[in-house]
């Protein structure tokens, strides 16, 4: 068992993030909704550092907080007036959604409480991952190593690159 | 023998074909037509100097001790099926293929030079479409020179419907005129028809004898020359054995080999116009005159002779096929002459002479034996293809003269026109005379021959053929003397009068005319004979039977001065007298008529009507209501792609949900 | 989180807002493979990878997705999703 500090400070990062993402689809304002989403994603890489992964939390807010949710902000600021609010929902549309979550949420939920003993099992002993593991991993070409994701990612965002020029071109 | 020659003379036309239906809008008229007819004349003469070759220089190839051979120049394999059987392009060199490549050459220049006058109006402005034409007649002298010289039936069979489709293409030259176009189309399909015939007939010959060469069929190699055959017996009778240990001895009365030669027969009876396919060949009138003289009464319309000729030997063979290629020659014969002397039009009446002439020729063919005169009849109905081609040319050519200065192909609208038009009456008159046989022009000679050759097989066909013999030459000078004479020519108001026309047009009918005089006395039995061996036709010349046929002719020119020199009331008294008959001739014997009712009552209205209903209610329904059904189903589900994500996304989260509560189903 | 991202996707009618929702439902993806990674398999790093992989993904699609927004807006002057059905055939 963990101490006492890391067990409240999951609690806390846990019920932030279901905190922020409820609001992040409930409020009615869109640039709010993309600042509750930027607190969503901190929480997240601080789940990521909890659990050793120090990279993976760097890369969790160096690309969703530094990336993505500064270009949600300009997409906002560039499509909406200030001050402009999204409609009211309908009960109906409201009650569907509602419904569509908690089917998925048992769903899921079922998952994973029908594997219990997880909730409570230890965190096993890891050494730290560090930068050479995660270099070799990623350049390599041999097993469990991702050389060709690694390129196939790369010329993805590449393509994405040219994209997003020629779909936002001004013709 | 250099292939070059050979080889030029096929490539020109096809050469000049290209080149002006290409090109042929980007140049002018007039440099198209001088094209034309420069190309034609190169070709002129080469096969001028290659027939020379073939029949005068004495090289061994062509004939030794006076025996002329069969000399291929070349041949190519162009399909090959299996090692022994293949169809090959070829070049055959004999007298009658000689003696076509003349005809057709000479014809096809008159006929291009002439059309440089014909296809232009008063003013000197050429017709619409005249590089096209040009380009057509390349085609067709292409096509007709590669026929005559095909090394093989199967060779023979594709130039034959090459020939079929240029004829097509230049009766429909007109094509805005509606009766052009039914014309066209009306040649193509009967003669289409004949040649399902045709084609059936090769099959079943190659069948059983596994070739197709000419060669094989009718002669055996020289021993000594390489590519050079002689005509023998011996080959067809090996053909006839191959038959008789072979074929099941009778079918449906008659023997194979008898129904081969019979079907292929029925290729050269549509091309040739019998009876009972003769129908096209009045309508194919409706094309340009020039057309009607080279297609429809030299060259195209002698394919079906030409075909009999070269398969004599093959013939010889089966007696039956003979007695049927006479009997439907002579039948036509009679009744395209007696069709003849009603008509009206100038060219219709020229058409069925040309259908009585050619009949004389297969009826020539038909009787000819090698116990008579050593098969007299072959070479007398290669002599009369000859002189007739150039003489019917020359009338066609006059009529075309005279219909271009009067601007009608009907004759009540001619009349007196001798004053007018002083060239093309001599040379009519010239052509008249020698389609009638009157000595010394060259219908004489080539129709004496035939009423010789009939004579030696059978007297009622001897009578029967001088019967016709008289006919026509009653209704060819009822042609002249009702356009030249009858009574003064009436000029319509603000009509300048008729006259002769540009040299243009007045040198091939003088050239042609020059021919017809002399062409009898070319000793034709010298070289053209059915098995090469020279023939003294004037050693055999009964002059009984020549003055017989002389006294008819000349009969059948009085009767003609007597009833249309002057204007007069006796042809409407003849035709009172026996009304009945000339109705009937009128109307060509109904046969039309007969036709439209077998495809139109019975063919169309109780076959192709049921068969009709059927595709259309059944089968299409069928189909119809397949797509009707899709399309009712695809409407029906259109409304769920509504272009709304979010509706998607719902049926994506339903579909998981219950694929979720499956598997959960299952665990528990 | 994910339940919150269905919610969101199916409700919102902005189609940023739609985007903000996808983002959640990946971000709950990501920290799932994470932890099943960091908890049964500590020796191995395949979770880890496969999350930053989808992140590199999720980048691009975003990206991407905002382009096409920002362009449905110079032609449409709204960006809700419901008006959008011209592309339908």
């Amino acid at each position: 068992m963990e101490s006492v500090g890391s067990l409240i400070l999951y609690f806390i990062v846990a019920l932030a993030m279901i905190l922020f993402s409820v609001l992040a689809v409930t409020t009615r304002k869109i640039l709010r909704a993309a600042t509750y989403l930027l607190f969503t994603l901190f929480a997240a890489a601080v789940a990521y550092f909890m659990m050793d992964y120090e990279f993976l939390g760097a890369v969790q807010i160096a690309v969703y907080a530094g990336g993505i949710v500064v270009l949600f902000v300009f997409a906002i600021l560039l499509t909406s007036k200030p001050g402009d609010n999204t409609e009211r929902l309908t009960s109906r549309s409201r009650g569907l959604g509602l419904v569509a979550a908690l089917a998925t949420l048992g769903v899921v939920g079922y998952a994973l409480f029908s594997r219990c003993e997880l909730l409570t099992a230890a965190k096993p002993n890891m050494e730290a991952l560090d930068m050479v593991t995660i270099g070799t991993t990623l350049m390599g070409s041999s097993h469990a190593q991702y050389l060709l994701p690694f390129e196939a990612v790369s010329v993805l965002l590449l393509a994405c690159i040219i994209g997003g020029v020629v779909v936002a071109r001004r013709r | 023998m250099d292939v070059t020659i050979p080889i030029l003379i096929l490539a020109i036309p096809l050469t000049m074909f290209l080149l002006l239906g290409i090109a042929g809008c980007k140049m002018s008229h007039r440099t198209a037509g001088i094209l034309g007819c420069l190309g034609m004349g190169t070709v002129l003469v080469l096969a001028y100097y290659t027939a020379a070759q073939y029949f005068f220089s004495g090289n061994e190839l062509f004939g030794a001790d006076g025996v002329r051979l069969q000399h291929i120049v070349f041949n190519q394999t162009w399909l090959e099926f299996t090692p022994t059987m293949a169809i090959k392009l070829g070049f055959l060199l004999d007298p009658i293929s000689a003696m076509m490549l003349v005809v057709i050459t000479t014809i096809s220049f008159m006929v291009h030079l002439y059309s440089m006058g014909y296809m232009r109006d008063h003013h000197g402005v050429y017709e619409h479409g005249f590089q096209r034409f040009y380009a057509f007649l390349s085609l067709f002298s292409f096509s007709m020179l590669g026929l005559v010289v095909a090394t093989n039936i199967f060779q023979m069979y594709i130039f034959w419907e090459l020939v079929g489709a240029s004829s097509y293409l230049l009766i429909g030259f007109y094509y805005v005129k509606p009766s052009a176009v039914s014309a066209s189309k009306k040649a193509f399909i009967v003669t289409r028809f004949a040649d399902l015939g045709f084609l059936i007939g090769i099959l079943i010959l190659s069948y059983y004898v596994g070739n197709f060469d000419f060669m094989n069929l009718t002669s055996s190699p020289v021993a000594s020359l390489a590519e050079t055959f002689s005509v023998d017996i011996a080959a067809p009778q090996h053909i006839a054995q191959i038959f008789a240990d072979n074929a099941a001895p009778v079918f449906m009365g008659g023997s194979v080999l008898t129904w081969a030669l019979v079907l292929i027969f029925m290729g050269g009876m549509g091309k040739s116009a019998m009876m009972p396919l003769h129908i096209w060949l009045p309508d194919a009138m409706e094309g340009p005159t020039p057309v009607s003289a080279l297609i429809h009464a030299a060259t195209m319309v002698v394919a079906g002779v030409y075909l009999v000729a070269r398969l004599f030997p093959l013939y010889l063979m089966e007696d039956t096929a003979l007695v049927i290629i006479t009997v439907v020659g002579a039948i036509t014969a009679l009744y395209a002459a007696m069709v003849a002397c009603t008509q009206l039009d100038i060219k219709r009446v020229l058409a069925f002479s040309t259908i009585s002439q050619i009949a004389f020729m297969m009826v020539s063919l038909g009787v000819a034996r090698p116990e008579h005169h050593e098969a007299l009849g072959y070479m007398a109905s290669m002599f009369h293809l000859f002189t007739h081609a150039m003489f019917k040319a020359l009338l066609f050519l006059c009529a075309g003269a005279i219909i271009h200065a009067i601007g009608s192909n009907d004759y009540t609208d001619m009349h007196g026109l001798r004053k007018y038009m002083p060239i093309t009456h001599w040379t009519f008159l010239i052509g008249c005379l020698a389609i009638a046989g009157i000595i010394p022009f060259s219908g004489f000679f080539s129709k004496d021959e035939i009423l010789s050759a009939c004579l030696g097989y059978d007297w009622v066909a001897y009578v029967w053929m001088s019967l016709v013999a008289g006919l026509t030459a009653f209704y060819m000078f009822r042609l002249y003397f009702l356009i030249f004479w009858w009574k003064e020519h009436k000029i319509h108001e603000g009509h300048h009068a008729p006259h002769d026309q540009a040299w243009t047009m007045s040198l091939p009918l003088i050239i042609l005319a020059a021919i017809s005089c002399v062409a009898g006395f070319i000793p034709f039995g010298e070289l053209v004979s059915w098995n090469g061996h020279p023939y003294d036709f004037m050693a055999h010349f009964d002059w009984s039977v020549a003055g017989i046929s002389l006294a008819i002719a000349v009969a059948g020119i009085a009767l003609a001065w007597v009833m249309y020199r002057r204007e007069n009331a006796l042809p409407e008294k003849f035709r009172n007298a026996v009304p009945a008959l000339w109705t009937w001739c009128y109307h060509r014997f109904y046969w039309d008529e007969l036709y439209m009712f077998i495809t139109h009552k019975i063919i169309f209205g109780g076959i192709c009507r049921p068969l009709a209903w059927f595709d259309r209610n059944i089968i299409d329904g069928t189909m119809d209501s397949f797509a009707a059904v899709t399309n009712k189903a695809s409407e029906a589900i259109r409304p769920l792609q509504s272009g709304q994500i979010q509706m998607y996304v719902w049926y994506y989260l339903i579909g998981v949900l219950a694929l979720a509560g499956i598997c959960a189903a299952c665990i528990l | 989180m994910f339940a919150c991202g269905v919610y969101g996707f199916i409700t919102r009618k902005n189609m940023i807002a739609m985007l903000v929702s996808l983002e959640l439902m990946l971000n709950a993806v990501d920290i799932n493979f994470v932890v099943f990674n960091r908890y049964l398999f500590p020796g191995a790093f395949e979770g880890m990878f496969f999350t930053l992989f989808a992140i590199a993904i999720a980048a691009a699609e975003t990206a991407l997705a905002i382009a096409i927004i920002i362009n449905i807006f110079r032609a449409e002057k709204n960006i809700d999703v419901r008006n959008l059905d011209k592309m339908k055939f």
